[in-house]
């Protein structure tokens, strides 16, 4: 080594082994999603026939695209406008734009956490009464009624979701500026273990109520004719798609920070079952109290009303709880998880963006933390702890997810692996540094399995919002909120490309060399 | 439960759990590889660390 910055050059942060990684990029995976997404999703694809799709789309596309994640970060060293850059000079709008996609879910995923730990206090007193709906959107939210001239807009502040959302953001802006090791991984190794067992608490507890059988049969009783429906197939994907937070930049950001000699396929492996398998008994824990809550109402399960999403955890839980024995037990162990899964999940998304940052103005870790955390959280205050924070998220969420995330992921595989053909390069580098290979087949989904399957989901997404709008909001408020943010994505990512980097990105060597250097190669290069 | 119910359960939860189990056990029995090309030791002199500038 020659070069003499060196000495004033911190290293670049590192996990401190295998088991850090893996926890903590099982801890991002592990989200909100997988809780109150994917038993629902299930439960309306097919139930037990659902199983078949999902583990398809589990093998040819999130395994793939987080190998391919896992590769671009390892290989290229970088948050992702580093990496994009190393690899293409003009892809480094791309990396900046998978920047915006996290910045902007950053901004609302907090809010929800915050509402999850407002949960887990009301838990103990069981405070949401008999009207769960209600008390959340009414007594809780203070939700602004659209419906009847309400504004769309409101900066009339929720102090009951103000204050947990501060707390919420102080407690990711330390985290993150521990760093990698002390910080991110710390956390992991703390609230991973705590989230599975009070998970698991929680499952048990619910297979043992009245009906929760019922609630099992309906998960479960297989409809085989919904395999003939693409539909169940495409929902099969972008579970598996959204829930393994691929293809935005969190996953290339993390095995940023593995050591140039670490394993990479196979703690993929782990993190990717890991994933489902948490999904799994989210589903179980999720239907078997909605069997119980059925059998109290004295209605079928198929009746219930909230089995997704924000109503699934803070109306129909709610209500589970309440009427179950040791309620304030069981609320506290569900709201405390949900706000364990979110939180490890927040960590990652705004560690893609101080990556982001550090590496482009040559900040320190410490200053771009509280930088973006200040800014984050004064846009998080604004546009979520109001009396209209709930449509603000949930369209934001829409866009940022289904336009933003998936069209992340479409140009992601198209550049990469058509046009400039980076393929055989990074699948060299994860069988280089691998115990487990990774064989041709992986060329064919993430060339063509995964960018055909999201291209059509993204295409009929926007066809969709175009034509039908979302949810019945006010047009015009969609154009602002919705197509808005696609707006923010964008040009946030092409003025952040424009600067000029404080330290050049671009006299970077790839670590093993490719094509690799062979002893003839080696010999040849000696007669010249 | 019914039959095809509990089937489909014990099923789904063997190949997602048993995938888990098989990829931990694959990864404790070989953790890292033993050859690694030339190289990739030094890791973070290789590429320049961003700057301190607030000590």
């Amino acid at each position: 080594m020659s070069t003499t910055t060196t000495d004033t050059s911190p290293p670049r942060e590192q996990f401190t082994g295998q088991v850090g990684f893996i926890l903590s990029a099982i801890g991002s995976a592990v989200g909100l999603g997988n809780i109150w997404r994917f038993p629902g999703v299930a439960y309306e694809n097919g139930g037990g026939a659902f199983l078949v799709p999902y583990v398809i789309a589990l093998l040819t596309a999130g395994i793939p695209i987080l190998f391919l994640d896992y590769a671009l970060g390892h290989r290229f060293r970088g948050g992702p406008p580093t990496v994009f850059r190393r690899v293409k000079k003009w892809l480094e709008t791309l990396g900046w734009f998978q920047v915006m996609i996290c910045f902007v879910i950053a901004i609302y995923y907090a809010a929800i956490i915050g509402w999850a730990l407002s949960f887990f206090v009301y838990s103990f007193t069981l405070k949401w009464g008999d009207d769960t709906a209600g008390f959340f959107t009414g007594d809780y939210l203070q939700l602004s009624d659209v419906a009847n001239g309400g504004s769309w807009f409101t900066l009339d502040f929720v102090p009951a979701v103000l204050i947990p959302l501060l707390l919420v953001w102080v407690a990711t802006i330390a985290v993150l500026v521990g760093g990698v090791a002390k910080g991110i991984e710390k956390a992991n190794v703390i609230f991973l273990p705590l989230l599975v067992i009070a998970f698991s608490v929680l499952v048990v507890r619910a297979i043992f109520l009245d009906g929760a059988t019922d609630g099992l049969n309906a998960l479960f009783t297989p409809d085989w004719s919904a395999l003939g429906d693409m539909n169940v197939w495409i929902a099969a994907y972008g579970q598996i798609f959204f829930s393994l937070s691929v293809a935005f930049g969190i996953m290339i950001t993390y095995s940023s920070y593995r050591k140039r000699r670490a394993n990479l396929t196979s703690p993929g492996l782990v993190v990717a079952f890991s994933n489902s398998g948490f999904e799994m008994l989210a589903g179980i824990g999720v239907f078997a109290a909605l069997g119980f809550l059925a059998h109290e109402q004295g209605v079928a399960v198929a009746d219930l009303e909230g089995i997704t999403g924000p109503i699934l955890s803070f109306v129909t839980f709610p209500a589970v709880v309440s009427q179950m024995p040791a309620g304030p037990l069981f609320g506290a162990l569900f709201f405390g998880s949900l706000a364990m899964a979110g939180f490890t999940s927040l960590i990652s998304i705004l560690q893609v963006v101080s990556a982001g940052f550090q590496e482009k103005f040559g900040l320190t870790r410490r200053k771009a933390v509280l930088w973006i955390g200040a800014v984050a959280a004064v846009l998080s205050v604004v546009g979520f702890s109001t009396t209209t924070g709930l449509i603000a998220l949930d369209t934001i969420d829409n866009w940022s997810n289904n336009v933003g995330i998936v069209a992340s992921a479409v140009l992601m595989c198209v550049f990469l692996v058509w046009l400039l053909r980076t393929s055989p390069e990074l699948r060299y580098h994860l069988n280089a540094v691998s115990t487990v290979q990774v064989g041709r087949w992986w060329y064919v989904c993430v060339g063509v399995v995964v960018p055909a399957v999201l291209a059509y989901m993204l295409v009929s997404r926007i066809v969709d919002l175009v034509q039908n709008g979302y949810e019945g909001y006010d047009e015009t408020y969609l154009l602002y909120a919705g197509w808005g943010t696609l707006v923010v994505l964008v040009v946030g990512a092409v003025l952040l490309t424009l600067p000029r980097w404080r330290r050049s990105p671009d006299d970077f060597v790839a670590w093993p060399y490719f094509p690799p250097v062979t002893a003839s190669t080696t010999t040849k290069g000696a007669a010249r | 439960m019914n039959g095809s119910a509990i089937l489909l359960m014990v099923l789904s939860l063997t190949v997602v759990w048993g995938g888990l189990l098989v990829s931990i056990l694959a990864l404790r029995a070989r953790p890292e590889r033993a050859d690694f090309p030339e190289g990739g030791l030094g890791d973070h002199r290789e590429d320049d660390a961003i700057t301190e500038r607030d000590t």
